[in-house]
This record gives structure tokens, sequence and C-alpha cells, in this order.
């Protein structure tokens, strides 16, 4: 009895979040239905007209739709393991580290980046790759000429790959170093008992010792590899850039909202979620069987 | 860390010394430079002079942004928004994960919800009908677009009701037995027991308000609406995107130290938190290892 009162509760705190969800969430994928249609907003989801699959064949023909497809891939692999090799890197190196005061210096600095917008970000990249920035000044200083970084196909990638890493790289480091810091030191112990040098440590200790962390971090990330940073890179490209740097986020937002052709973005959209969906959660199984991770 | 000897020690720790503090500078780099290119006179950042220190120091550009009013609107609607939207935030996070946290068996439909929210957090619609459904809403041009769409922050959620989960059966067994219905508990048992947990997922909804740019920009076109991001990413941001067509207009952009002094502003906020977050953040992130 007392059960069941309690039990109406629970339903009457779940329920204002539960109408926002349903709102903000839910309702929007009938909106998925626009992607078949040649929508119309004057008309509606109801008056507009239907067409099948013309608006996916469409966007199969087009030809940007492959590079778009192809640069956000890169762009999100790229990003995927240089955010494991550098925060696993710099986490060994702090793990080793000997002063405690400089090691808790070195995190708060390190994990600020983190919290900064890439609005702000970008607007600083922006004034530093300028053409009056400081790194054009180091460039001229040895190559005579400036190199136009955010307008070089070339270039925008490497930008953006090293960007982001340099923005992540101390918080995505965090969960290394409460892996390493697991570590039971007695098998360091036993190690140099045996004979065993810094390297060896390394490779028969350290590095097994982290590797259900890197496996469980990389299978999450591969779950989110159609998310290639649209904050990041709409803040970062111009025209210029479009067949390096466009991403199917950055794309879907031009189409949909800039130039109004909703059921083609609607569609471009609707791939990207169906299969962002089935990664994450192939990803999560993945996680769950070999590294024992459960989000609840 | 295991002993090593005493020369190993100077050479090899001397060395990760050395290069942990230069990745360290190299982290501050960007953002010293611009604190130094916003305290520096234009002619000096037209020089390309500004390193790491400002250059003919002069706090003009500051006074510059004191005259601009659209900037201290974009700075009010973002006030606004963190506080209004960190308050709707931290209220559904509460209420939503202290019945999920319940046990299956006492709380049937738990099971339902848990699928449910997961669902939502997995699978999204995508930008077109989350825009179509915002605008029938009529919540855009509001102060409510910025706030109603993510008023359930999912993850939050999640990890509060992961941290409600570790604690011990018998405290909430305890408070029913003296008497205390479900609301009871929760105000005068749980929130108070969870404070850094709280802290944590509150920090993180303040941070995520303050930084979004992407709702102003399509949500709300009235200047008087726009918050201090969006401001931001149309004035510089999008300003230098559009010259970058063209190098020589790149070149003649003067208004650089002004730029810089509002990105320090905008900064500035969160700055000033950071110590709290910098405090919690690592106790948030592993609040969801804590499972049976």
């Amino acid at each position: 009895m007392q059960n069941k009162l309690n039990n109406r509760h629970y339903h009457l705190m779940l329920f204002p979040g539960m109408v926002f969800l349903i709102i903000f969430s839910i309702v929007p994928l009938f909106g998925i239905s626009i992607a078949f249609q040649d929508f119309i907003p004057a008309k509606g989801i109801w008056g507009s007209r239907w067409i099948g699959w013309d608006n996916f064949t469409y966007m199969f023909q087009l030809d940007d739709s492959k590079q778009i497809f192809f640069n956000t891939v890169f762009i999100s692999l790229m990003k995927i393991i240089l955010n494991i090799l550098v925060p696993v890197t710099f986490a060994l190196l702090l793990h080793d580290l000997m002063y405690v005061r400089v090691k808790r210096w070195i995190q708060t600095i390190v994990y600020l980046p983190h919290f900064l917008s890439w609005v702000i970000l970008a607007g600083i990249l922006a004034d530093m790759l300028g053409s009056q920035g400081i790194v054009n000044r180091l460039v001229t200083y040895f190559r005579g000429e400036p190199i136009f970084f955010l307008g070089s196909n070339f270039w925008f990638p490497i930008i953006v790959i090293v960007s982001d890493v340099w923005k992540e790289f101390g918080f995505n480091a965090v969960i290394f170093i409460a892996a390493l810091t697991a570590i039971n030191p007695s098998l360091y112990e036993a190690a140099e008992m045996d004979g065993a040098g810094r390297f060896a440590k390394l490779r028969h200790v350290t590095l097994p010792g982290i590797m259900p962390t890197i496996v469980l971090v990389a299978t999450l990330n591969i779950g989110q590899i159609l998310n290639a940073g649209f904050d990041q890179i709409f803040n970062l490209y111009n025209p210029l850039v479009y067949s390096s740097g466009d991403i199917i986020d950055t794309y879907v937002y031009r189409v949909g909202l800039i130039q109004a052709q909703y059921g083609l973005a609607t569609a471009v959209g609707t791939m990207k979620s169906v299969i962002g969906f089935v990664l994450i959660f192939l990803s999560n199984r993945l996680a769950a069987k070999y590294a024992n991770y459960r989000i609840f | 860390m295991p002993a090593t000897t005493r020369k190993n020690f100077s050479t090899y720790h001397t060395a990760i010394f050395i290069v942990l503090l230069c990745v360290t500078f190299l982290c501050l780099m960007p953002l010293i430079y611009i604190v130094a290119l916003s305290f520096s006179s234009k002619s000096a950042a037209a020089a390309g002079l500004v390193t790491f220190y400002p250059v003919d120091f002069t706090t003009f550009s500051y006074g510059y942004i004191l005259k601009d009013h659209r900037f201290f609107t974009a700075f009010g609607v973002s006030v606004e928004r963190v506080i209004l939207g960190g308050l709707i935030n931290f209220v559904l996070t509460v209420t939503m994960a202290y019945p999920l946290a319940k046990e299956g068996r006492e709380f049937r439909a738990r099971t339902f919800y848990m699928w449910f929210i997961l669902f939502a957090m997995m699978f999204n619609g995508g930008l077109i009908p989350w825009y179509i459904v915002v605008k029938t809403l009529h919540l855009t041009n509001s102060i409510w677009a910025l706030v109603l769409p993510g008023a359930v922050p999912v993850f939050n959620v999640v990890l509060l009701m992961n941290f409600y989960r570790g604690l011990p059966k018998e405290i909430g067994e305890a408070a029913i037995m003296d008497g205390a219905g479900p609301w009871k508990s929760l105000l005068y048992l749980y929130i108070p027991l969870s404070k850094p947990a709280i802290a944590t997922v509150t920090l993180f909804s303040i941070v995520g308000h303050w930084n979004a740019f992407f709702d102003g920009m399509i949500l709300v076109n009235k200047q008087s609406l726009i918050p201090l991001q969006t401001y931001i990413q149309q004035l510089v941001v999008a300003p230098v995107q559009n010259s970058a067509d063209r190098p020589e207009e790149l070149a003649k952009l003067s208004v650089r130290t002004f730029n810089a002094a509002k990105i320090v502003v905008t900064m500035l906020p969160i700055l000033l938190i950071y110590p709290f977050l910098q405090k919690y953040f690592v106790t948030g992130l592993t609040l969801g290892s804590v499972k049976e």
C-alpha cells in the first residue's frame, strides 16, 4: 500500500521532465517524415507532397555528399586516434612527475581549455593564424611570406584536428590518470625484483594496466564518429575550405536552415541519426562486453 | 612510483618536468596572447608586435566595450539564461534522478523510464525537425527558446542517478521509518547528501548555458535577446570568416584589440568559476563509475 502511494509520487516527480523529453526529443522524430516529402513550411507536414525516397536518391547523386561523408569520418577518426594517444602520453609523463605541487598546477591549467567555448577559441585562433597573428610572424620570419591557414584546404583539417587535441587533451587525460593511479604498486615492485627497467615496466605493467580504459574510450568514441565537431568547424570554416572542412552537421545546417531545402537536409540528418544510432548501440555493446562498461 | 637510483632520478625526472612545463605553456599560450593583445595599442597589434605581454599598455579597448550597449545587453541575456536555465536544469535533474535511482522492485515502471531516456539520449531526429518543433511552439524570439529545449540534461540525470544508487539503501529506508514521504526524503535527505554531485552537474549545466551559441543564432533574431556567445560569433568570428575570402580585407581589419577585449570579457565568468569547476569535475567524472 505504502509502496503504491510512493510510486504515484515517483511518477509525479518524473512527469515534468518526461513532458520536456517527449516534446523536444520524441516529437521531432516524427519530423523525420520531412525527409520523404517535398516539404514546404507554409503547408506543414500534413499538407506537403510525399515523394518517397527521392530526397535520399538525390543525396546519393550529389558530389558533395561523398566529400562530406569522407571529411566527417576523416576528421573524426584523426581526432579519435590523437585524442587517445596524446592524453595517454601526457598521463604517463604526469604520473612519473615527482613534484606534487607542480603536478596539481599543471593539471589545473591543462583542463582549462575544455571549459571554453569554440566561439571564443575560434576567435582567438583566427587572430593567431591571421596575416598579422603571432603564428604568421614566425612563419614570415622563416619563410618570407605568411601562410593563409584558414583558407587553405591543406592546412584546415590539420588546424581542426590539432586545435581539438589542444582543447581536449587535458580533460581526456583525467580518465587515464585515474587508471594509472589504480595500478597496484606491488606489481611495479615485483617487476623490479625481476630486474625490469623503466621500459620493461612500461610495457609489462603500466600499459596492460590501462589497456581496458584505452579500449573503453576508443569503442565509445567510435560510436561518435559521425560527430566531427559542429561548433568547432562552424566557427572556423569559410567557403574556401568547404572541400576539406565541410562535415555532415555543417552541411545540414547550411542546406536546411540557410538554403531552406528542408527535405534534403532532413534526409541527410536522418541518415546520420540512423547510422549514428547503430554505431552507438554497437559500441556500447562492445564496451559492455570487453570493458565491462554500463551506462547504468 | 618505485624507487629509482639517484642519477636516474635527476636526468629522467628533470626531462619530463621540462617537457610538461612546455606542454602546459603551449596550453596557456593562446589565452595569454589574447589577453596581451587586448591590452595593447592598435598600432602595436597591427604591426604584429604583440606576443605574451601587452605592447604600449592601454585599457582603451576595455573603455570601448563600456560604451558598447549591445555587448552589455548580450551579457545580460547570457546571465539571465544561465540563472533561469541552470535552475530549470537543477530542478528537473533532481526530480528525475531520485525516482530513477529506486530499485526496480520498489518502482516497477523504472525499467520503462530508463529505456525511454536511453532512447531519447541515443536517437534524435536531427536539426531540421527539432527546429520546426521549437518554431511551431512559438518559442523563437524569447528567452524560453534558450532554456526549454534543453530543460532535461539527460547526461546529468544519469550521473546523479548513479550517485544516488551508490548510496546505502538503509538511508532511504530509515527515512521512511521516520515517516518521511518521497518528497520529504528527497528534499531533506537526498539533496543535502548529494551536494557535491549536485554542484558538479549544476556547474556543467551553467558552463553549457554560458557557452551555447547555436540556439541563440537560429532561434533568436531580436538583437535585444541575443546571448553573449552568439553576439561574439556574429561580431568577431563571422566577419573574419567572411573576409577570409579576400585576404587583403583581413589585413585591414583594425578592430583586433577590441575583439580581443570582448573575447577576454566573455571568458572571464568561466575563469572566475573555474576554481570550483576544477574542484568538482573530477568527482563528477568518476561519479558514474560507482556501481554495484
